[in-house]
């Protein structure tokens, strides 16, 4: 077991990193929401989901004959990256204007919200799968459920010592999702628009007495947090070109265990989650073996919080609440 | 709410007449066969040719005019145990099938069985491979496929024979299907003197890093994997991602052409797909073979896929003991138990469990997209 | 305009019903129950299946999914609505009770009556294990912690051989027969088609002697969940789910009451569990999927979280509908989600909330904190996260 885990210590690493930087960006949609909401958006999942059908489209679209490498990579995934992100971000927008937009209105219960998030997410599932996907790519209907694939992707080991490999589409991802939220994080700490989430986050009532307009700032932080798993989505079409109606489920659920272990409504968080998660499930899985992977990772996320209630790094898009 | 009630409830019951006036249309004093599986869910992909086939063996029946005519009868389960077993009830009790294809999955088939042994109905599977079925001492159950054991322990034995494996890594999809016939292969494989080691994927995830860094410092031979084509072609793209060359082989859940676009490329080429089961979807592995791959695809528009074959020969079994005049469960059960009927993908003949006679597996190689055969599991030969 | 035609409709017909059974004394009351249950009892005939089910067996489908649903809906109910703990694993103690069944009955060879008792002790035991390390945790947190729980069980259950691994567990033995008597073919029976009902012999074809140990079981958990709620432990709980902080302050043991909701909530669970695979005969580890606890907290919150008569009823609709719902074929799951959406912008209360639970709607936070966000109506955040 020990010398598994050994052996398996920098792939482990380095497959950690890249799945955890997945993680971390969809855990910021999560994120974001809940820190503004207090709401779990189960349906954020599905949000990536269709992140990554816009990117398969277009990879469609431009007709890639032979895998791309080197700059025609990096500048494709730019262009997935701007697409999937805009669709998801819209996609976000529109999912919070009609499935959750009423229920705010009324005030309703946030377990309301929940089951309304779960309705969207089961909808929008089905929606791909029973007549998006069929007719898109021209399927009889029940092969709506298999995975779609669009390949692109020439993958160069860029650095070998020994069993440490770093890989160019992993270390783009890395180096993409760190970016990523780096730029979100001054976004949020500079920009008017991000004192707004900032302060709706705090205390609603006094943002509002302050001249905040509330509806304005959930759509931007549904937009911000969509975009998000647009970028996550087009990273994941990077690493595994294919996608299905399911592809969200799991890595929405990881996403958000990765949200609360960094410390749910934390930027910065849901990266520290996001990475944590990602190598705890390969070394867990080199130890005990993939079987237990899930087991392994659930268990460390009750063993953090016994310890600290609010996760790695606590609570602080909206320090002290109500 | 109420006046929607009832606008939504007379448009159900407009619908659910009109469902119904169309699959009475064999009516008349014929039979009805039922046919069990997921046929709208996540798994349809696999049963809807299982359905195709069936559809095809009784319209190829009702138009010799037969004294008998034949209704079919769907019953979709989607693959969940509770869903299939009150369909049963339904089918035995309300529409008095005098036979079941299907289930077609192994979970639902473990539920099902004591039902329809208790209405004395006969089933036969074209799918359900998992070997306790057969341990139940059911009397009315069969199926056309030989079963995991059979299947694991042919391919583990072309594995250290065929293939020539010293070292083999075994990754299952712990599936109720491919946990038990990777861990056939697996005990067959070490029998042999193989060197052996195992990890598993998830069938939902789609990250196999974990089991490919395993694999990696393992340098295997020959990597086996129980599962479907949908996981197979994923994990074998991720393999040769990662420069991991050798030999994929794969048990009848993955024999499609599916695997092949999964791995992208040529990735999957030399792969080694074993199977319980003669088909071939060119139609040159024989005349039956042939005949029926026209038929289908002239019917159906579509290649003949996994179990379509199985499915073919199970309805053609319930259709030559009421051809023999057999019209009550117990006399069709009866006859299937003498049953000797050159079929599509093997004679159909069954032992007293209700388990298949042929126990031949046969191995098919990966070849760009298509699969075409290699031999018998028992004699064929790889050059390295 | 139509969604508010529906909404006046439905509240013209739920109030008068609320406002009378409100004025009904305690022996006319006892005379409903009694009605109601005799009706249950009635259920399974095959004129009201060959419409409430014209595609699956109804006898089958009043055992489960619909009165399973309910069960576990009333189970899941005092966690969630009495006790305010948001649990999205519950489907671990059904799958707990089910595989104590399974594990007891088949390898041990136990009598169906003992493993009851100890099926509900089991799972009792498992709520506590969940909640000890967990239950100091609030809202969203537990609800992933529980989220886990219910993943950690079921690929427990799929990696253990000794319980089968993924091929679960078969050849789960029936309850023994108590007798074979059978009604007689004689009016009125017939006319109840329940001529030749064996009412007490438990084989496979005939789901009815299942359905009625059902209908006992949740006539059981109803009793008992409607005396805790109106004993000491629902008033602390009452005061839990309201402000979890003030109970604490006012000398309200609340972890201690947490623990006895999640102990109670499983236990029920875990009766179901002990039913539904003693009927089933066979189970495998994916007939406990996470998607199963959610369907459950859908039932609970559509039919209105904390109200009995109104969980049961958002039991028995989800398990109903998709059923009735057959000939739309695949798409089925596709206007089920958008359903759920729909009734919950339509009445986020639920169908039939409690009325306690209307107050605390019309106050603003529906008893389980509020989305932020909203100023207009909130005065004060209440519950999880803080």
């Amino acid at each position: 077991m020990l010398h598994d885990f050994i052996v398996q210590f920098w792939p482990s690493t380095t497959d950690g990193l890249a799945l955890g930087s997945i993680y971390a960006l969809i855990a910021l949609g999560y994120t974001m929401v809940y820190g503004v909401l207090r709401l779990i958006n189960f349906a954020h999942s599905e949000i990536f989901m269709i992140g990554t059908f816009a990117s398969l489209g277009v990879i469609n679209l431009m007709g890639i004959s032979t895998p791309l490498g080197g700059i025609a990579l990096v500048g494709t995934l730019a262009l997935l990256i701007v697409v999937s992100g805009t669709v998801s971000g819209a996609s976000a927008v529109a999912l919070e204007y009609i499935a959750y937009r009423p229920l705010r209105r009324k005030g309703a219960s946030r377990l309301a919200a929940l089951i309304s998030a779960i309705g969207a997410s089961l909808f929008l599932q089905q929606l791909f799968a029973r007549i998006l996907i069929p007719w898109w790519f021209g399927l009889p209907k029940e092969k709506g459920a298999l995975p779609i694939q669009g390949r692109f992707v020439q993958r160069e080991d860029l650095l070998t010592l020994g069993s440490f490999v770093i890989r160019s589409d992993k270390l783009i991802i890395l180096v993409a999702a760190v970016v990523m939220m780096v730029v979100l994080d001054q976004f949020v700490v500079r920009t008017k628009l991000g004192r707004g989430i900032r302060a709706t986050a705090q205390d609603p009532e006094t943002a509002v007495l302050m001249g905040v307009n509330i509806d304005r700032i959930v759509s931007a932080t549904f937009a911000i947090g969509g975009a998000m798993a647009g970028v996550a989505a087009a990273l994941y079409m990077l690493r595994f070109e294919e996608t299905n109606y399911f592809v969200g489920f799991l890595l929405g659920i990881k996403a958000f265990t990765a949200a609360v272990l960094g410390g749910i409504g934390n930027l910065r968080g849901a990266l520290v989650g996001g990475l944590a998660l990602g190598l705890i499930e390969m070394y867990g899985a080199s130890i005990f073996g993939t079987q237990w992977q899930n087991v392994v990772a659930f268990v460390v996320l009750v063993l953090v919080l016994m310890f600290r209630p609010t996760g790695i790094l606590g609570e602080s898009l909206q320090k002290a609440r109500a | 709410m109420k006046v929607s009630g009832a606008v939504a409830l007379s448009a159900v019951l407009a619908l659910a007449a009109a469902c119904g006036s169309s699959s009475k249309s064999g009516g008349g004093g014929g039979l009805t066969l039922g046919l069990m599986g997921d046929l709208t869910g996540e798994n349809s992909g696999i049963v809807i040719p299982i359905k195709n086939s069936a559809v095809l063996a009784v319209d190829q029946y009702n138009a010799t005019n037969p004294k008998t005519k034949v209704t079919l009868k769907f019953y979709d389960s989607q693959a969940k145990p509770d869903q299939a077993t009150n369909l049963a009830k339904t089918a035995v009790k309300t529409d008095k099938i005098v036979g079941l294809i299907g289930p077609a999955f192994s979970g639902e088939s473990a539920a099902v069985g004591p039902v329809l042994e208790e209405a004395k109905v006969p089933s036969i599977s074209a799918s359900a491979t998992n070997a306790k079925l057969a341990g139940n001492g059911w009397k009315y159950w069969h199926r056309v496929i030989a079963n995991d054991d059979v299947q694991g322990a042919g391919i583990g034995g072309f594995i250290t024979t065929g293939v020539g494996a010293k070292k083999v890594f075994i990754v299952s999809d712990n599936s109720t299907y491919g946990q038990p016939l990777a861990a056939k292969v697996q005990a067959t494989v070490t029998a042999a003197g193989a060197q052996t080691q195992a990890d598993v994927i998830d069938p939902k995830g789609s990250d196999y890093a974990s089991t490919v860094n395993k694999i990696k410092p393992f340098a295997p031979d020959a990597i086996f994997f129980g599962g479907y084509y949908a996981q197979a072609g994923k994990l074998v793209k991720q393999l040769r991602e990662a420069g991991v060359k050798a030999r994929f082989l794969s048990g009848d859940g993955s024999l499609d052409k599916g695997l092949a676009a999964g791995a992208t490329g040529t990735n999957a080429d030399g792969s080694l797909i074993g199977c319980p089961c003669l088909i071939d979807p060119t139609g040159t592995a024989g005349a039956a073979s042939k005949t029926f791959a026209d038929a289908y695809k002239a019917k159906f528009n579509a290649d003949p896929a996994i179990y379509s074959a199985e499915a073919y020969d199970a309805t053609n079994a319930f259709l030559a003991a009421i051809k023999a005049g057999n019209t009550t469960t117990d006399t069709i059960n009866t006859y299937l138990s003498t049953i000797n009927l050159p079929g599509v993908s093997k004679t159909i003949k069954f032992k007293p469990t209700g388990e298949v006679d042929a126990n031949d597996v046969y191995i098919y190689k990966v070849t760009g997209a298509t699969l075409p055969l290699l031999g018998n599991a028992g004699t064929a030969k790889v050059t390295p | 305009m139509t969604m508010t035609t529906i909404k006046t409709a439905w509240t013209a017909l739920a109030d008068p019903v609320r406002a009378w059974w409100a004025g009904l004394g305690r022996l006319p009351r006892m005379g409903v129950y009694a009605l109601l249950i005799f009706g249950a009892l009635l259920l399974p005939n095959d004129q009201i299946g060959s419409f409430m089910s014209p595609y699956s067996d109804w006898q089958g489908l009043l055992f489960f999914p619909i009165g399973g649903y309910i069960l576990l809906a009333i189970g899941l109910n005092v966690v969630v609505g009495q006790a305010g703990l948001l649990d999205l694993g519950y489907v671990a103690f059904f799958a707990v009770g089910a595989y104590s069944m399974a594990v007891l009955g088949k390898i041990y060879h136990w009598d169906f009556w003992e493993i009851i008792a100890v099926g509900i002790a089991v799972t009792a035991l498992s709520g506590v294990i969940l909640g000890a390390p967990t239950l100091r945790l609030r809202g969203d947190y537990l609800a992933i912690v529980t989220l886990g729980f219910g993943e950690i069980v079921r690929i427990t259950a799929q990696n253990t051989a000794a319980i089968g691994g993924p091929n679960g567990m078969n050849g789960i033995p029936h309850p023994p027969n108590l007798t074979t008597w059978a009604f007689p073919s004689a009016q009125p029976f017939s006319a109840l088609g329940l001529s030749g009902l064996t009412p007490f012999k438990y084989a496979e074809l005939d789901s009815r002697p299942y359905y009625y140990l059902m209908v006992l079981a949740i006539v059981l958990a109803i009793i008992f969940s409607k005396r805790l709620a109106n004993s000491r432990v629902g008033r602390a709980w009452a005061a839990i789910r309201e402000d979890e902080d003030a109970a604490e302050l006012m000398g309200v043991p609340t972890f201690k009451f947490k623990l006895a909701a999640f102990a109670i909530g499983a236990s029920i669970g875990g009766l179901a569990g002990v039913l539904y695979s003693t009927q089933t005969v066979s189970i495998i580890p994916d007939d406990f999927p996470f998607i199963l606890s959610a369907t459950i907290l859908a039932a609970v919150v559509l039919g209105g979280s904390g109200n009995i008569p109104g969980v049961m009823l958002g039991a028995f609709l989800i398990a109903w509908v998709p059923e009735r719902i057959r000939f739309l074929a695949e798409y089925r799951v596709l206007i089920f989600g958008a359903v759920l959406v729909l009734m919950m912008i339509l009445r986020p209360e639920g169908l039939l909330p409690s009325r306690m639970r209307k107050a605390e709607f019309a106050e603003g936070t529906g008893g389980m904190g509020s989305m932020g966000g909203e100023v207009s109506t909130s005065k004060k955040t209440v519950g999880a996260g803080e």
